[in-house]
């Protein structure tokens, strides 16, 4: 959409993620800070997921009704934005496909689709955000969502803006569009293949030489950060909204809270 | 005869490849070899996307028009003196073969590669007929030696490392000099080479595949990169093209647009060595060919995807891009898929062909990481076909019933928000004051297929909603 076209402040209706309400709040919060300070009104309708575990399962009924239950949820608002590649990839390419044997719903199921964005991608390139207020002091490096870059195209987005945060080197791990080995039930029904493919993930985060690995999903990054602490490497992992945003006062994934309480 | 397929036992094939050093020392290579080779020429060539747009709608107008195609072709290849053979199962495919092979007399036969031939198990067929095959390929001869089946459908012996075929050969070519230096990989090429030419001249029959039939012409199409089809083809009396149905492709022209973007997602060669062309048997004028030209049109469970979701995947030019570029086929290697298709063709061609009850792991064994797709030279939407058959999986409660129940409690949350929110702030809240300490979980009841390998992140605590509520109230007090 041309930057153009869309309203000044637009109302933005943040679609959290399951995994992000229930494992990390914290980058909820920080989506609502770097939205709000591209300028949008950030509003967050009940909701609980997506629907892909079910639409990757194959249990379609379940799927449909999940995303019938988001299309309510969010359709009044100028955008719907994820802090997810994978989540926002459901939206925007599968649900026109659930729907499209409905004309009542696919119109809708369309009409969301083509509002909804994955953050990063949504302040680059509808928000026209060049540059972040945040500093992070040491070496990165960041990791390729498989959603996010191949339904989205989401790749220049971050760096772009991980360029602009003070104090923050960005050094580029062999294979960073390889998969992480996630890929949701996968991880746990065929956990040994899953296991392998993080291992060579998580031999290249270390290869770099960065001290923190970045990425937009948080099941990518629960799965390299479980392996990296399984592994005994000190390397943190975090999502890169809580570095755009500033917000890195939490632990990182995986890590121990040592802060008084 | 019965089908050697452990597609079902994929579990229990893939635990192994991962323990198997050798194995996965050499997928190793496929990890580096194929993928930069590819990229590399892919962006070479500033139309390389617009043809992969244009293979696909070749292959999916032969698709709409498969009747007609297969009709004209079969007038063509009859008008040029060949005859053709249609197959609707591997056993009529195998009789078909059988029955000429007798005819004629043969007593050994010379193949090119056919992953056509892998499906039917001709081999088997043969050497129960006393008659001997010779797989003359140099990767189809390795794995022929050690009874194995291809790994990759354009790499058969991909699996294996230098080592391990200088053990095979030395073991196999006994009458060559034992001291022999067989070091270097173009050694075991020569080797190859000197021990096939025998065969070819003694071959009575030469079996080959095709990469594509085509129908205003009656031409079946190889490429290879050794030179062994020509030899296959041309120097027996007989010679036998073998090919599924959706081979097929309306015009020389097509095959042209098609044979640019092949090698190139293939092996990353702009043109594979030998691109060969046959018509019909030998003319009066030629120098040489055979007396005899035959194709068997194989169907095989092909003709009932038409007109389904899985029609796309009958686009398939079987270039090989898909498993190279596949994170769970570098992890296993092909042989753990457990039958001849590997990677995620065959996650999706399997279960057609052999049944979504014997191959129903292989759709589900994949990340959906969608790298198979972006690479396919003719766009198939592999992980999309591979969702449609966990649909069917789904219908017909052929997966494992964890799945289904943890499928079920969570959808049923997951469809009533306020019970969800309820739920899941109590549970995150417990979660996150047992696992504060350390941050993370060592294991978890139902989720050892995580925790056997890695960590499980605690949660923070109080859910995102729950604490966007309260500053909501908070921010109106
Ligand atoms: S599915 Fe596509 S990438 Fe895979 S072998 Fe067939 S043509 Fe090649």
């Amino acid at each position: 959409m041309p930057l153009t076209a869309r309203p000044q402040r637009p109302r933005v209706g943040l679609f959290v993620t399951c995994l992000v309400d229930l494992m990390r709040p914290s980058v909820g919060f920080a989506a609502v800070k770097l939205l709000e300070d591209a300028g949008c009104v950030v509003e967050v309708p009940r909701q609980t997921c997506c629907g892909q575990p079910a639409f990757n399962s194959g249990d379609r009924d379940t799927a449909r009704a999940l995303a019938e239950q988001a299309i309510a949820a969010f359709s009044s608002f100028d955008y719907v934005v994820a802090p997810s590649g994978s989540c926002a990839g459901q939206i925007k390419a599968h649900y026109p496909e659930l729907f499209a044997g409905d004309p009542n719903i696919a119109r809708k199921a369309d009409a969301l689709a083509a509002k909804t964005y994955e953050l990063v991608s949504f302040l680059v390139d509808v928000m026209g955000v060049t540059e972040v207020e945040a500093r992070f002091d040491g070496t990165v490096t960041y990791h390729d969502s498989c959603s996010g870059l191949r339904e989205l195209n989401v790749k220049r987005q971050p760096r772009q803006l991980l360029a602009t945060v003070k104090g923050l080197t960005l050094t580029e791990m062999k294979e960073n569009e390889v998969c992480c080995g996630f890929g949701g039930t996968f991880a746990v029904k065929y956990g040994e293949i899953s296991n392998s493919i993080v291992e060579k993930k998580t031999e290249a985060i270390s290869a770099s030489g960065a001290h923190t690995v970045l990425a937009g999903d948080l099941g990518c990054l629960m799965n390299m950060a479980g392996k990296l602490s399984r592994e005994g490497k000190p390397i943190a992992v975090r999502h890169v909204a809580e570095v755009l945003a500033g917000m890195t006062d939490e632990p990182p994934i995986g890590a121990p809270d040592q802060r008084e309480r | 005869m019965t089908l050697h397929v452990t597609s079902p036992q994929f579990k229990d094939n893939a635990h192994r490849a991962l323990q198997d050093e050798q194995l996965q020392k050499a997928m190793g290579n496929v990890r580096q070899g194929f993928i930069d080779k590819r990229a590399v020429v892919a962006a070479k060539l500033p139309e390389f996307e617009a043809l992969r747009d244009s293979a696909r709608d070749i292959k999916n107008h032969a698709l709409a028009h498969l009747d007609l195609y297969l009709e004209q072709y079969e007038s063509k290849v009859t008008a040029a003196g060949g005859h053709v053979h249609w197959a609707r199962t591997a056993e009529e495919a195998r009789g078909a073969i059988l029955d000429i092979c007798r005819r004629v007399g043969a007593r050994t036969v010379t193949k090119g590669k056919s992953m056509i031939s892998e499906e039917i198990e001709l081999n088997t067929a043969l050497e129960a007929a006393g008659i001997r095959p010779v797989e003359t390929d140099l990767g189809e001869y390795i794995i022929q030696l050690r009874g194995e089946i291809p790994s990759h459908i354009i790499a058969p012996a991909v699996h294996l490392n230098a080592t391990q075929v200088e053990s095979d050969f030395r073991r196999v070519h006994t009458h060559l000099d034992p001291a022999r230096d067989l070091s270097q990989p173009v050694q075991l090429l020569t080797e190859a080479r000197g021990v096939l030419r025998d065969r070819f001249l003694a071959a009575d029959v030469g079996i080959t595949g095709a990469n594509f039939l085509i129908a205003e012409t009656g031409t079946s199409v190889i490429v290879t990169n050794e030179g062994n089809g020509d030899l296959t083809q041309t120097m027996p009396k007989v010679h036998i093209v073998i090919a599924s149905l959706e081979k097929i492709v309306p015009t020389l022209e097509d095959v042209s647009q098609i044979l640019r973007v092949l090698a190139r997602s293939a092996t990353g060669q702009e043109m594979s060595v030998y691109t060969t062309f046959s018509t019909g048997p030998r003319r009066p004028q030629d120098v040489d060919g055979p007396e005899e030209y035959h194709v068997v049109i194989l169907d095989n469970g092909r003709s009932s995807m038409l007109g389904t979701a899985f029609q796309d995947m009958l686009r398939c030019i079987r270039c090989g891009a898909c498993m190279n570029h596949c994170p769970v086929y570098h992890a296993v290697g092909g042989h753990a898929y457990g039958w001849v298709y590997p990677g995620p063709m065959g996650a999706v061609l399997s279960p057609s062909l052999i049944g979504v009850d014997k191959a129903g792991h292989l759709p589900n064994a994949s990340t959906f990481c969608g790298r198979c797709e972006s690479v396919c030279p003719v766009r198939i939407p592999l992980p999309k076909l591979m969702r449609h058959w966990r649909d069917r999986e789904f219908e017909r409660h052929l997966q494992p019933a964890t799945l289904r129940t943890g499928i079920g409690s969570w959808g049923f949350f997951a469809r009533r928000p306020r019970l969800y929110r309820l739920a899941t702030s109590v549970a995150m809240r417990g979660l996150a004051l047992l696992g504060r300490n350390k941050g993370r979980f060592t294991s978890l009841p139902l989720a050892g297929g995580w925790t056997d390998y890695r960590d499980f992140p605690a949660p923070q605590g109080a859910t995102f909603q729950d604490q966007w509520k309260s500053r909501k109230a908070e921010g109106r007090r």
